[in-house]
């Protein structure tokens, strides 16, 4: 391969590194009005009255929306495919508010000062209730959060409003009560993770206007510019055709922007005044009115031979939806599908979940989707069984993981079509000198020093939902326009499809434009989420680039004067196989097709939808030092070995896994959501809410174990949710083996260890925190 | 109030309400290059130079600026040419958004600093935050670019 398996940089790498304004707010118009929103300062509440006299008066302000001026229409902000499985649970604006952020009013004016004033002027009476804050104590709770007659959903998710139950489920084979009692071990832990927030750098943004045809034009910083279009028609009660969405570079999504946060407030606004408008969330209203990943609580229960062979695995998921249902169903089913599958000699097993609202920010995608809480508890768990059964969980793991080619149950009984996780377990024990380092202890009379691992999977797209189109032309001098609808979010996809179509066509990637992403003439895409970008759009990207193919071969048959069988492409003109010397160059079959008689504009295009989703893999391995006064702990190592196919781009590949390892860290050791007794959230800031920056973090190592999945474009598998996966577990391991304290609610803090530590103190007991 | 701040060699003299940042004036004049990250000073993103000093543009009243040079990523292309180039060639950049006050970092470390260790690298960068990339790739760029810097690399 010429171009994929390459070390290329990003296309727009240019343009980036030098600072053009390529991004949503420094391509806005500069007569857009500013549009801000008023949020509630109550976690649960309903209004009684709204004054906005007062704030119309202020000199600059063009418009201000309450809840009774906005369609009535319920509608999810999830940018999911529809039919969505999220319950349509919100109003633009409502009388009703759930949690501190829920907007109140949306207020439009000539400048930022204005706005700010206004808002300032609103005089907004409410009757607040008793919030429900706790997700354990939601469920069947006396306050009931959504009350509304006409909520829906699309179909049974085994939600129950009336009960603060957003959905529910079980799934399993097999009897596990029965093969939990034939186990020599059986281990009962519960697990918490807490919400966490994206984090992008790019917060929310959104700006709109209306063209000379009189369509609503969002142009938006979002994963989803498809869903985008039709949830904007459907909440504004507009038909299809009527909205554009376009997406620009954006700094950065990880999730957040899987969700509609910020693009119904300037639409709503345009539409009512005519005008362009632009809303920039603050970082303040990022962390609080937005959506972060859901907080659950997990038991694991596990039962094992004293050889070390897993035979049941059961468990549960509590998740915290938050205020409303976004992403609530699936995001928890990733949970077990993500986490149980690697243990496919299990004879019986079993995953059941119950996600609830309570009064707190909605939760939504962060990478990992559910995933990364189901790696933690379940890989903690065996991290624990291991130590039970003294013995070295890595090896625990080689004798328990599927083969290439071997059924796992769990995983909708798919084969595993490509696995090199036995390599990746084995590449990472020798990176981070395993042998050696097992299990850790005092270092010296302050500091300990320990070691711990974990394995994970991903998918690659959603099976049989998650589809992509791509649409290449050959161009009036031979060079391609490659259109997807995939988005580009910094993670480099513009690139990898770039580098598969160069591939594909047989010629140097300088030929290739790609274009992307405006939903009126991009093809149609979910969009860049479930790590289906690489798998889905690639396959998509050489469909179409090899009918393309065929077409070029035709017409310069036919230029030729042969039969197409008897002509070849070689990327650089088309010749007869016969008489080699027969032959026209691209550049002028592509020239002659654009003009005079005879004309053929050649355009490809191609959909994608995958029966199956094959898993990237991953194995880490963490060190930690722990200082055994302060409690505060450091990952002073830590390696992650990664098969996700064939890798596409070496560079991208490498750096979407260093930072999704520094995401986990993030996760295992600072980042924790809070709220306070009244439902206001504790930590909105850079200031207050810590992600890892780099004096806090080891030089991450990463490694490649390459399998080639036959399913995957040139091999590929996805790799952009599977690397946040595996720090939590493999820290809180690592941790353990240093100061023998399991830390079973992320994250982990000094407090906690110095907790645990005095409790350890004068008993020889090994304890849990 | 009225004041004469110079933009990358461009005198601009603009009447502006006082309380505004230095990063809101530079956008307005055209340099979107820098960017806001945060609203508590501490992510990076919109470091400039005020007379060749790093500061971060969104905690920097504009009237202080008054009568300064302040230079944003758009006044020192040439000079950040090699360094974006360093990090493209790592996939450094991920998103980009964080790049410009991350580029203007880099470069005024390498002024201030004589051949730093990996640790004073990081330490001088503290400030600069990046969710994409965790870091590593940056600090490889960094050192292809300052090997480039002293001839030993590849340009």
């Amino acid at each position: 391969m010429k171009l994929v398996n390459k070390a290329i940089p990003k296309l727009d790498s240019g343009a980036l590194t030098a600072g053009k304004g390529v991004y949503t707010d420094d391509i806005a118009p500069s007569d857009c009005l500013v549009v801000k929103v008023l949020r509630s300062p109550h976690a649960f509440a309903r209004i009684r009255e709204s004054r906005k006299e007062a704030a119309c008066k202020v000199p600059g302000v063009v418009c201000i929306l309450t809840w009774q001026d906005v369609p009535k229409i319920r509608y999810t902000l999830a940018g999911q495919s529809y039919p969505e499985p999220s319950p349509y649970d919100r109003y633009i604006l409502e009388q009703t508010v759930r949690y501190v952020g829920d907007p109140v009013a949306i207020v439009a004016g000539v400048d930022e000062a204005c706005v700010e004033r206004a808002i300032k002027l609103l005089r907004v009476d409410y009757e607040v209730f008793t919030p429900v804050l706790d997700f354990e104590q939601a469920l069947d709770n006396p306050v009931v959060i959504h009350q509304e007659e006409d909520y829906f959903n699309h179909f049974d998710i085994g939600g129950a409003p009336a009960r603060n139950l957003v959905a529910s489920g079980c799934e399993g084979e097999g009897d596990v009560e029965g093969e939990l009692k034939k186990c020599d071990v059986v281990l009962d832990r519960t697990y918490y993770t807490k919400a966490n927030a994206q984090a992008m750098m790019e917060t929310f943004r959104t700006y709109t206007y209306l063209d000379y045809n009189g369509r609503l034009n969002v142009v938006t910083s979002t994963q989803v510019p498809f869903h985008c279009r039709r949830t904007v028609a459907r909440a504004l009660g507009l038909p299809m055709t009527a909205v554009r969405v376009i997406k620009p570079r954006i700094g950065g999504g990880f999730g957040a922007k899987q969700t509609l946060v910020s693009e119904l407030f300037p639409a709503l606004v345009t539409m009512r005044t005519g005008r362009p408008a632009k809303i920039v969330y603050t970082r303040q209203e990022t962390f609080q009115a937005s959506n972060s990943r859901h907080q659950m609580r997990v038991r694991v229960r596990v039962g094992a031979m004293r050889d070390g062979t897993v035979r049941a695995v059961d468990m549960h998921a509590l998740s915290n939806a938050g205020a409303y249902g976004e992403h609530a169903s699936t995001t928890v089913g990733l949970v077990g599908h993500k986490s149980i599958p690697l243990y496919a000699k299990a004879a019986a097993f079993r995953f059941s979940y119950d996600v609830v609202y309570t009064n707190t920010m909605a939760a939504g995608a962060f990478r990992g989707y559910g995933a990364t809480q189901g790696c933690f508890a379940l890989e903690s768990a065996i991290n624990e069984l291991a130590w039970e059964l003294k013995m070295d969980p890595a090896q625990l793991r080689l004798q328990n993981i599927p083969r290439p080619g071997e059924e796992m149950p769990a995983y909708y009984h798919e084969p595993l079509s490509s696995s090199k996780l036995e390599e990746c377990i084995r590449r990472g024990m020798e990176l981070i000198g395993w042998e050696k380092k097992y299990p850790g202890g005092p270092i010296s009379k302050g500091k300990a020093r320990g070691v711990g691992m974990a394995i994970t999977m991903q998918g690659s797209g959603i099976s049989g939902v998650d589809t992509a189109s791509a649409t290449v032309k050959l161009n009036d001098d031979g060079y391609y326009t490659l259109m997807i609808g995939a988005t580009d979010m910094g993670t480099g996809c513009d690139t990898i499809l770039a580098q598969m179509a160069a591939e594909t066509l047989n010629c140097p990637l300088e030929r290739i434009t790609v274009d992307g992403v405006d939903t009126d003439h991009s093809p149609f895409d979910t969009g860049s989420y479930a790590s289906s970008t690489t798998y889905v759009t690639g396959n998509a990207v050489i469909k179409a680039c090899k009918e393309l193919l065929e077409q070029i071969v035709a017409e310069g048959a036919r230029r030729l004067k042969i039969e197409p069988e008897q002509a070849e492409f070689d990327g650089e003109q088309v010749f007869d196989r016969l008489q080699p010397a027969r032959a026209m160059t691209l550049s002028r079959l592509a020239q002659d097709l654009v003009v005079g008689e005879g004309t053929r504009w050649l355009t490809a295009t191609a959909s994608h939808c995958s029966p199956t989703s094959p898993p990237p893999l991953m194995a880490g391995f963490a060190e930690v030092e722990v200082d055994l006064e302060t409690g505060e702990c450091q990952v002073t190592d830590y390696v992650g070995v990664v098969d996700c196919g064939t890798v596409v781009n070496k560079n991208l590949a490498r750096v979407q896994t260093e930072g999704g390892i520094a995401q986990g860290i993030g996760m295992a050791l600072y980042e924790d959501v809070q709220y306070n007794g009244q439902g206001q959230m504790l930590n909105h800031s850079f200031l207050q809410y810590k992600i890892p920056c780099r004096t806090d973090l080891p030089e991450i190592r990463v490694d490649f174990r390459e399998s080639y999945e036959p399913n995957g474009p040139f091999g590929a598998k996805s790799i952009g949710e599977v690397v946040i996966n595996t720090p939590a577990p493999a820290v809180v391991q690592a941790v353990f083996n240093a100061t023998g304290i399991w830390v079973r609610s992320l994250p982990i803090t000094p407090e906690k260890l110095l907790m645990g530590l005095e409790k350890l103190h004068g008993k020889c007991q090994r304890d849990a925190v | 109030m009225r004041v004469n701040i110079t933009v990358n060699g461009i005198l601009y003299q603009r009447e502006i309400p006082c309380d505004t940042m230095l990063l809101d004036f530079v956008r307005q004049c055209g340099f979107m290059s820098v960017k806001r990250g945060c609203d508590t000073g501490n992510c990076g993103l919109c470091t400039v130079w005020v007379e060749d000093v790093p500061v971060l543009s969104c905690s920097y009243p504009a009237a202080r600026a008054d009568g300064k040079r302040v230079t944003t990523l758009e006044g020192v292309q040439e000079e950040a040419e090699s360094l974006g180039r360093c990090m493209a060639r790592q996939g450094a950049e991920q998103c980009g958004y964080c790049s410009p006050g991350f580029i203007m970092a880099v470069l005024a470390m390498a002024r201030e600093l004589d051949n730093p260790t990996d640790e004073e690298i990081a330490h001088y960068l503290e400030g600069n935050l990046c969710r994409c990339t965790g870091y590593a790739s940056q600090m490889r760029a960094i050192r292809a670019w300052m090997k480039e810097r002293r001839g030993e690399g590849e340009p």
